[in-house]
């Protein structure tokens, strides 16, 4: 994983609720056995019309989603499967920070996992944002991770809250499972003190 | 006295590895659940780490999502699907894992599978790269989605790293009545709550109307949990559990069952003991449910008008509303009932049991499907197939018109050619009704096996109360 750093940004508004992972990536595509080529198809049903042409109308499609790398979506963002081509499609598109006022937990999870920074602001602060970028579509935040703060345009900072741990595995571009492979002593005294409730290669 | 704890905390305390400051809690994983979709890139990574599967006697595999539900001596026509398909089973074998291929006699839907082998027990951790893993808390085990990275993570270790759950008791009080089932409780829960209702949470489900519930109305409530944001659900172990899970594969047999019996009788929560945050529902009141938009939290009783947007006060919650009538063309205050439709989809690991099979020949015996619907009927495992021919329900769904298929995910998830067409209808046992889930532009309306099976029969979504 590379390691997280601060970065500005425009910000691409989409300002739908519950925004779905079948909407994020449509389950036709995960027949793949790969992670590649994910990011041509983020948000593929509402990015191109029946012929597979780019609907010009579509935030994606526009010249200011070029770049960009954060998404501001509505409430309750990545809610449904628990598929992790959702953030493997947003990272290969350029996004590396979704802002919401909520996030679905297995997507905030997943996004974690891939260096892509779920980000949860109040209300006032989220339909400031839209707000914002409606009226300047350049308009430009800061994200910092390390000090967990949101730079908005003119200095004013929001905090923002990250689990730690994840945190820490961003700044550093660690994955979790380098972590958990050094704990082999604990997991073998944990199975040696409880025995397998199953055998699945027996029954 | 110890303090008293809920059934999540005692199997949570039951499975921490180790807790160090600053991380999440280390847990062990008692069955990983795995299949086509969600893997290939996880074993991909293990053969880059050079690592193996630590516990394959802790893990089973089968192919569902995409596989088609086709007669099974054809071969699998996508040939993405087919490369996915045996890609998975080439895995399994690689590593070691028992799996059901897409030929195997044992084949169907992940969380159909587990329970029907007797894999899945209660006080256990389950993890499957699903969100629909919850079904499994039907038993009292804590079950939970996980991505990709996260089944990287418990095939080479068996264990995960997580942050400790709160707790939500859901209490269901009274009784259903006639014709309204285990699926419309769980609809009007997401639908009182919403769909984020339950993030950061566990569901403890308990009260009346839930310990009358067999154990496949039970994982149909657990089942759709994450529908409403939770990760997971759960209902303690009873009389019930037991003897459904006595004498299953997996099972534990002899001294091994009743000392299983006796660890298990321990599990539900205490007297006095906490929760986070607590709702109800009355079954008494209940109606069939449906839904009319576009998440599974956009749900009313069947005879109800669809919301008006101008009701709503959150101007994105009203927009969203907007978008989502829209989408499904509909007209805000009028009711669905006698809104014509094209489809019926009996199936999914929320409604393709014995059960549910039966409850939609019940409806469908000596009738016809209505000539403008197509209606799918697709059993939850080959087990299952079996078994509905054994009893006849085949002969019921075929003399109605419906057509019988070979078991998997099917219309569920549209990733194996069953799937809408742009702009059709379906009324679908299954539990998302997200755009273009069942099929690019396709229309879902999410409701029970009765209410599917009676919108078939009547080519428009009708009350089934009508037709028992
Ligand atoms: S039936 Fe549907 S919800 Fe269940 S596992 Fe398959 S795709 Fe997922």
């Amino acid at each position: 994983m590379k390691k997280f750093e601060t970065f500005s940004s425009r910000l691409v508004p989409l300002p739908v609720d519950n925004i779905d992972t079948d909407q994020i990536i449509p389950a036709r595509f995960l027949k793949t056995i790969s992670k590649a080529g994910l990011g041509d198809q983020l948000f593929y049903d509402w990015r191109y019309d029946a012929e597979g042409n780019p609907k010009p109308d579509f935030i994606l499609n526009q010249p200011r989603a070029k770049g960009a790398a954060i998404l501001l979506a509505g409430d309750n963002f990545g809610c449904g499967s628990s598929r992790e081509h959702a953030p493997w499609a947003l990272t290969q598109f350029g996004f590396r920070a979704v802002i919401s006022t909520s996030f679905a937990d297995i997507f905030k999870g997943n996004a974690l996992k891939n260096s892509l920074l779920p980000i949860e602001v109040p209300a006032e602060i989220h339909a400031e944002l839209f707000q914002k970028v409606d009226e300047n579509p350049d308009y430009e935040v800061t994200v910092d991770l390390a000090r967990q703060k949101l730079v908005l345009a003119g200095g004013r900072e929001v905090h923002f809250d990250v689990d730690p741990f994840a945190k820490q595995c961003m700044l550093e571009g660690i994955d979790e499972i380098g972590w958990i492979l050094k704990h082999e002593d604990d997991i073998r005294a944990y199975e040696a003190a409880h025995p397998a409730p199953i055998n699945t290669l027996a029954g | 006295m110890p303090q008293p704890r809920t059934i999540i905390e005692k199997v949570w305390d039951a499975h921490v590895v180790k807790e160090e400051p600053g991380a999440p809690t280390l847990i062990y994983i008692d069955l990983h659940l795995v299949h086509e979709v969600t893997s290939p890139q996880a074993f991909e990574g293990l053969r880059e780490r050079g690592l193996k599967v630590r516990r394959p006697d802790l893990t089973f595999g089968t192919t569902d999502h995409s596989t088609p539900t086709t007669p099974r001596s054809l071969p699998i026509a996508d040939p993405v699907a087919r490369t996915q398909v045996e890609q998975f089973e080439k895995n399994c074998r690689e590593f070691g894992i028992p799996h059901f291929g897409f030929h195997s006699d044992g084949q169907g839907i992940v969380h159909v599978i587990g329970p029907e082998n007797g894999l899945t027990q209660p006080g256990m951790t389950v993890v499957c790269g699903d969100s629909h893993t919850a079904t499994h808390g039907a038993f009292g085990a804590l079950a939970f989605g996980i991505g990709t990275s996260q089944v990287e993570h418990v095939l080479a270790t068996q264990c995960l790293l997580q942050r400790k759950p709160k707790a939500y008791k859901v209490e269901v009080t009274g009784r259903l009545k006639p014709g309204v089932t285990a699926k419309d409780i769980i609809l009007a829960l997401i639908a009182k709550i919403g769909v984020g209702g339950g993030t950061g949470c566990v569901f403890e489900y308990c009260g009346p109307a839930i310990r009358a519930l067999s154990m496949e109305e039970r994982m149909t409530v657990c089942n759709m949990s994450i529908e409403a944001g939770a990760r997971a659900g759960l209902i303690a172990p009873d009389e019930t559990t037991f003897e459904y899970l006595h004498g299953r594969r997996f099972a534990p047999k002899g001294a091994d069952w009743d000392a299983a019996v006796e660890r298990w009788k321990k599990l539900p929560t205490d007297e006095g003991a906490a929760y986070d945050k607590q709702t109800s529902i009355d079954a008494d009141a209940l109606e069939p449910m449906i839904t009319y938009g576009t998440n599974p939290g956009m749900g009313i009783p069947i005879t109800a008008p669809v919301p008006s947007p101008e009701e709503v006060g959150d101007l994105l919650e009203r927009d969203s509303l907007k978008k989502a009538l829209e989408y499904m063309a509909l007209e805000p205050g009028r009711p669905l009932l006698g809104r014509p439709i094209d489809v019926v989809f009996i199936g999914s690991c929320t409604n393709s049991r014995m059960a549910d099979l039966r409850a939609a020949a019940e409806v469908l015996k000596g009738r016809k499907v209505a000539p403008n619907v197509r209606c799918l009927v697709v059993p939850g495992s080959q087990p299952i197939k079996r078994q509905a021919e054994a009893e006849g329900l085949d002969r019921i769904f075929k003399d109605a018109g419906a057509e019988w298929r070979e078991a998997g995910c099917s219309m569920c998830i549209a990733m194996n050619g069953d799937q809408l067409n742009p702009g059709q209808y379906a009324v679908s046992t299954s539990n998302r009704n997200f755009e273009g889930r069942q099929g690019k532009g396709g229309r879902t309306f999410l409701a029970s096996p009765l209410t599917a099976a009676a919108a078939a029969v009547a080519g428009k979504i009708a009350d089934p109360r009508e037709l028992l």
